[in-house]
């Protein structure tokens, strides 16, 4: 289920692999005022500002997760991290469940990933070079449901889930989000211009059969959208809340649902708190300092064009 | 839709090359047969997954909820459910604080969503400019992007406390007197909204910057030829260009404002998220919803506030579209 829609993207064109960010124009002597100018100091400046407001929360959070709560709630607040870190993190480990979560949010993560991967890859290439009846408008349906909260669905879910025996259960949380409407998008459009019908028809001639061009022809090219959609897929699917936090319970929780238990006890202790929102945020940042590039073209190519 | 599609005959089977021993004429019959059959029936192979999975655990709940909202279903018994009508609907109607908890998911949907793109789009416009490091400066302003709600509803609520808070510090620094964030009507939804800004700014700041990016420079050099300065080319060249992409995103976060829950739940830590706060003061529909349904355990009602989301989301859509209808008709 996806909340608060992150990954969502236009209904329009989106560019072929994104290598390296922008297109690049021709020389910038040729061009007319304004685009594509050199930032004077004033860009630098404000981007500088934004930049640090970006960030500053992060920092705060792991100044917060290395004292005790005294020294972050004084009068005056703490600017460097103290000597607090391991033995916060070891007490919200033993309260929240920690290992547990994250072992929990490592599965569905992945699992979503994997599947989301797998079948929008195939929706998407079904959409982009294989004609059938009702494309059109079934492509449209697709699209329609990204509009659609999960709110409005959470009751009776709650009510199969516990039905299904899945109450309480990872089940209940990785079978909704198998496959994304935005997954399907991204992957049609990306396999629109990137894989040439030659390619299929040369696939044929050899005698292959539909799902062995998928295996051998589409799913090499795919490669690269693959990638960023998994990375998408996961940041996402990672950092869920609203459904996993009426879905899962304290025993059998994913991070984010442990950090809001940890939150709603009460009496919680902001440095322990802060310690679990470090542990939950740290491997995305990980994630974002390596593949950062990658992302950024990612969200910059699902983007509308005109 | 499609923009090069080749004729059907391009999925035809293959003519095969005699060989010197065809295979038995019936074995020949079988196989185009297969073949024909899956060139028909793989197309719905590939998009039934997602029809599937959307039909089972989204459009078949999203119908079950109204049957749900005429019935009493505890959260105790999950199994009988008895039927009470109309009830379920006159109960949230009529309680004030629904009425409250969508007018406080309507402002903070309007004071996130609006400064939000205003900034989006001036940042989308500096990093349009060759910069160094452009791709740095794009990673760090996406960076938030990067956090939950829930760490960013739980570092924010330290941010905004009343005492000890790190922006009450600083505003003390200036000399204000410290404000209790989330206790006010107004600052606690000004609160929720920063912290929806934070998130989400850096990500649609990218997507306007791809729109940028894809307007052909020859409009711009039209533009100064005929002597336009750089602000005139940015409102008349650079923001009509964008207009669908503008659009979607005010589509886009209109309707991730309807969702906002996790922010209001954690703002103050404890157990108020679950009335959004000691005057619901920045109770949110879908708080008002998890409250009922799985705080006070009555999921008739819950479901009940799913249908008026539901009601209020297509007001918001039809709101939109003449909006949209106003706007073409007057740039004629």
């Amino acid at each position: 289920m996806t909340m608060t829609s992150p990954t969502h993207t236009a209904p329009v064109k989106l560019a072929p692999a994104p290598k390296g960010g922008a297109p690049q124009r021709p020389s910038r002597f040729r061009m007319g005022a304004g685009q594509q100018l050199k930032g004077g100091p004033f860009a630098y400046i404000a981007l500088a500002v934004v930049g640090f407001g970006s960030l500053l929360p992060l920092y705060w959070t792991l100044v917060a997760a290395s004292r005790t709560q005294d020294e972050v709630l004084a009068s005056t607040p703490p600017f460097f991290p103290g000597g607090k870190l391991v033995e916060n993190v070891q007490t919200a480990w033993e309260q929240a469940n920690l290992g547990k979560a994250i072992l929990n949010s490592v599965i569905v993560s992945s699992s979503i990933t994997l599947a989301t991967l797998f079948f929008c890859t195939l929706a998407g290439y079904a959409f982009a070079k294989m004609r059938f009846r009702g494309r059109g408008w079934l492509m449209t349906a697709v699209i329609a449901t990204l509009t659609i909260p999960p709110q409005l669905s959470v009751v009776p879910l709650f009510m199969m889930m516990s039905g299904l025996g899945w109450g309480g259960q990872l089940e209940s949380v990785i079978f909704p989000t198998l496959v994304s409407a935005f997954g399907v998008f991204f992957m049609r459009q990306y396999l629109i211009e990137a894989l040439p019908y030659e390619l299929i028809e040369a696939a044929k001639i050899d005698g292959a059969n539909n799902f062995r061009i998928v295996v051998s022809v589409v799913l090499p090219v795919a490669r690269p959208a693959m990638m960023v959609l998994g990375m998408l897929t996961f940041v996402q699917a990672w950092n869920d809340f609203f459904w996993p936090y009426l879905a899962l319970n304290q025993q059998n929780p994913t991070l984010q649902v442990a950090l809001g238990q940890l939150s709603a006890s009460y009496t919680p202790d902001q440095s322990i708190v802060m310690a679990g929102a470090l542990i939950s945020t740290l491997p995305l940042l990980v994630v974002f300092v390596v593949f950062g590039k990658k992302i950024v073209g990612g969200i910059m190519s699902g983007a509308v064009k005109g | 839709m499609a923009t090069s599609t080749p004729t059907r005959d391009a999925y035809a089977t293959p003519p095969r090359e005699p060989k010197k021993e065809p295979p038995s004429e019936r074995r020949q019959l079988w196989r185009s047969r297969l073949w024909r059959f899956d060139d028909k029936a793989s197309p719905y192979a590939y998009i039934a997954p997602f029809f599937l999975v959307f039909g089972a655990f989204g459009l078949y709940p999203l119908l079950y909820t109204g049957w749900i909202a005429l019935h009493r279903v505890e959260m105790t018994g999950l199994d009988s459910m008895e039927w009470v009508g109309w009830e379920n609907f006159d109960k949230i109607l009529h309680d004030p604080e629904f009425w409250t908890s969508v007018s406080n998911t309507f402002l903070i949907g309007v004071i996130s969503t609006v400064p939000q793109l205003l900034v989006a789009l001036g940042l989308a416009h500096l990093l349009n400019y060759k910069l160094r490091a452009s791709t740095f400066w794009r990673t760090i302003i996406l960076t938030p992007y990067a956090t939950s709600v829930a760490s960013a509803a739980l570092v924010f609520a330290l941010v905004f406390r009343a005492d000890g808070g790190l922006l009450n510090w600083t505003l003390g620094l200036v000399g204000f007197d410290p404000v209790n964030w989330a206790n006010g009507h107004w600052t606690s939804k000004l609160a929720i909204s920063i912290i929806v800004i934070w998130r989400w700014t850096g990500y649609n700041a990218l997507i306007y910057l791809a729109a940028m990016q894809a307007v052909p420079n020859d409009l711009y050099e039209a533009a100064s030829l005929d002597g336009a300065s750089r602000w005139q080319q940015f409102r008349k060249v650079t923001i009509p260009s964008l207009r669908p992409t503008i659009l979607f995103t005010i589509v886009i976060s209109t309707i991730g404002s309807m969702q906002l829950f996790g922010e209001p739940l954690l703002l103050e830590g404890g157990a108020l998220g679950a009335t959004g706060g000691n005057e619901n003061q920045y109770e949110t529909l879908s708080i008002y919803l998890y409250n009922y349904g799985w705080n006070l355990g009555h999921l008739g009602p819950a479901a009940a506030v799913a249908w008026a989301m539901l009601a209020l989301l297509l007001l918001i859509a039809a709101a939109n579209w003449f909006i949209g209808r106003f706007v073409r008709k007057s740039a004629v």
